[in-house]
């Protein structure tokens, strides 16, 4: 009786936590004016939102945007930090210990201080309405190197002397016989970065204003604030059923390494 | 040992030097040139002293602004570690379908802010929304969830709640996992309580981990920010104009960049100074 209680409390959460998006999907293929109300079963299914949201706004290419960003992105941080952190740990130079040091300080700089001055940068540099500013600001991140830092410590000293005996540059060192060994590591930075780039939203804001250029939780945004969905539920929640979509998927299939990396870093999405 | 090798170290953190000069150097230098002037972008800069401070004390809607935001942080940060610990605490116990429950839970983690507004701002809807109808039928009343000047924010705070509490589950998981099982035991043997058992064992053996969570949704909390943007846009009458919005819309509706820097500069002093009070005061409270 006690484990039953105790099991009920557990799917009153779960139910609590997944309904909302079950309601939300169900919402986006039932007819605008069945919309509300409790109930996800459909009386018919019809996809006028979704065909609604392709009218009005290039989700697709939005969706392609948010893809290259997100992805040359990652590849960056993945190479640069691993990079980084790989020196930090393995290489004795003159520095090291400031450069740590100052890494560690950047992190606890709250990031409101620098937002307008990096903006104008954009527009000095005229990376404002392109890519750049999407991508380049993001490429090193300090939170990675430190991850790859600590990982790289944990590396035996045998392993790196018998590939230097061997004759192996240091590039060789790092992303041919360390990275096949370190896949926990790279999974992770690159489940963060991924998910923080895929999701955000103030930067593309700040810097792009183009439709074609935008990424696609900021074309969403724009669409639902706006005033372009005309106050149409069924139309708004499709738009955010597809900006989510991708995402729920790949976590659907990957659910252990998103929590086991969140857990480590400890970031918000 | 030191070798002439180690001097591809410079090539390496080549990146980061680059990096930290352009992107968090250069933009912190010019922050202070930024505070003293008046500048649209376009128009030359316009030296204005300590004026931007002057303004800014007087702003009456800017402190509005950053109340508003403790009043965010003030719901959603017990609220959160309260579920949070609740439920770790019932994942950490022997069960089925721990990894099923847990993935639910964390569902909406890994979704962006933008859809759980867009989704929440039908759920709270007057008339139509799921929570609206589901009290009418349990208690025959509606509530103003987003219009009413008392409730919006606190709404707010109930949606957040929900799209993190996820990750503050895991973390406590994590920190649970670390407590040693033989001191549950041991208190056990003398007879204490549930309770006495959490409160003496499990609250100061996570401690690093409340500290952990406590930092990061205070910080997550002053950059509130798309929500109220899509939600309400502040309203109703600014009760949910966060400080981020404030400097958003200072610099970016009516390029005050001059001014927007100040408010972002100033901002930063007190996430800052939060931060490190709330780090103090936890660590001090759970010395045993």
């Amino acid at each position: 009786m006690r484990k039953l209680v105790f099991y009920l409390f557990l799917i009153f959460w779960t139910i609590i936590f997944m309904y909302p998006f079950l309601w939300m999907i169900s919402a986006t293929i039932r007819p605008e004016a069945e919309i509300g109300g409790f109930g996800i079963i459909p009386s018919k299914i019809t996809f006028d939102s979704y065909e609604k949201v392709f009218e009005k706004i290039p989700i697709f290419r939005a969706l392609l945007n948010s893809t290259i960003v997100a992805t040359s992105v990652t590849l960056g941080v993945i190479i640069f930090s691993s990079m980084i952190g790989y020196s930090l740990a393995r290489h004795r130079f003159r520095g090291r210990n400031l450069i740590f040091g100052v890494i560690l300080f950047t992190m606890t700089m709250p990031f409101q201080i620098t937002l307008i001055p990096q903006y104008i940068l954009m527009v000095k540099f005229q990376w404002t309405e392109t890519f750049l500013a999407l991508i380049v600001p993001y490429l090193v991140n300090t939170f990675a190197i430190i991850l790859f830092r600590q990982h790289f410590l944990t590396i035996p000293q045998d392993l790196i002397d018998a590939a230097k005996m061997d004759g192996c540059s240091e590039f060789t060192i790092l992303f041919r016989i360390l990275y096949p060994i370190s896949t926990p590591a790279i999974v992770t930075v690159g489940i963060i970065t991924f998910m923080a780039i895929w999701n955000e939203v103030l930067w593309p804001l700040i810097v792009i204003h183009e439709q074609h250029l935008m990424t696609l939780p900021q074309l969403v945004t724009i669409f639902v604030v706006g005033g372009q969905a005309e106050s149409l539920m069924g139309v708004k929640l499709a738009a955010a059923t597809m900006l989510a979509a991708p995402i729920i998927i790949a976590y659907s299939i990957f659910q252990r390494y998103f929590i086991a990396s969140m857990a480590t870093s400890g970031l918000k999405g | 040992m030191k070798t002439k090798r180690d001097k591809i170290g410079y090539v390496f953190v080549l990146p980061y030097l680059i990096h930290f000069s352009v992107f968090v150097a250069f933009p912190l230098a010019f922050s202070f040139v930024l505070i003293f002037h008046k500048w649209d972008i376009i128009s030359p800069m316009d030296w204005v002293g300590f004026s931007n401070f002057s303004k800014l004390v007087q702003d009456v809607l800017f402190f509005k602004a950053i109340r508003n935001t403790l009043v965010f942080l003030v719901i959603h940060i017990p609220l959160q570690i309260i579920i949070a610990l609740a439920l770790a605490e019932f994942l950490n116990q022997k069960i089925r379908f721990r990894g099923f429950f847990r993935a639910s839970y964390f569902m909406p983690v890994v979704v962006s802010g933008v859809v759980i507004t867009i989704l929440w701002q039908q759920l709270y809807a007057q008339d139509s929304g799921i929570i609206n109808s589901l009290l009418v039928k349990l208690a025959g009343v509606k509530l103003p969830w987003l219009t009413s000047v008392k409730l919006a924010m606190p709404s707010i705070a109930i949606m957040a709640t929900w799209k993190n509490v996820g990750l503050y589950i895991v973390l406590f998981l994590v920190g649970l996992q670390t407590v040693p099982k033989y001191m549950y035991e041991a208190a056990d043997i003398e007879g204490a309580s549930h309770w006495q058992k959490f409160r003496h064992i499990t609250l100061p053996m996570i401690n690093p981990t409340m500290i952990m969570v406590v930092i990061i949704s205070t910080i997550g909390g002053f950059s509130l920010f798309i929500e109220p943007y899509i939600m309400t846009g502040g309203g109703p009458l600014n009760s949910t104009l966060s400080a981020m919005l404030y400097i958003y819309r200072q610099a970016f509706s009516f390029y005050h960049m001059g001014y927007a820097a100040t408010l972002g500069f100033f901002f930063a002093l007190i996430v800052f100074s939060v931060v490190l009070i709330q780090k103090k005061i936890i660590e001090r409270e759970n010395i045993y």
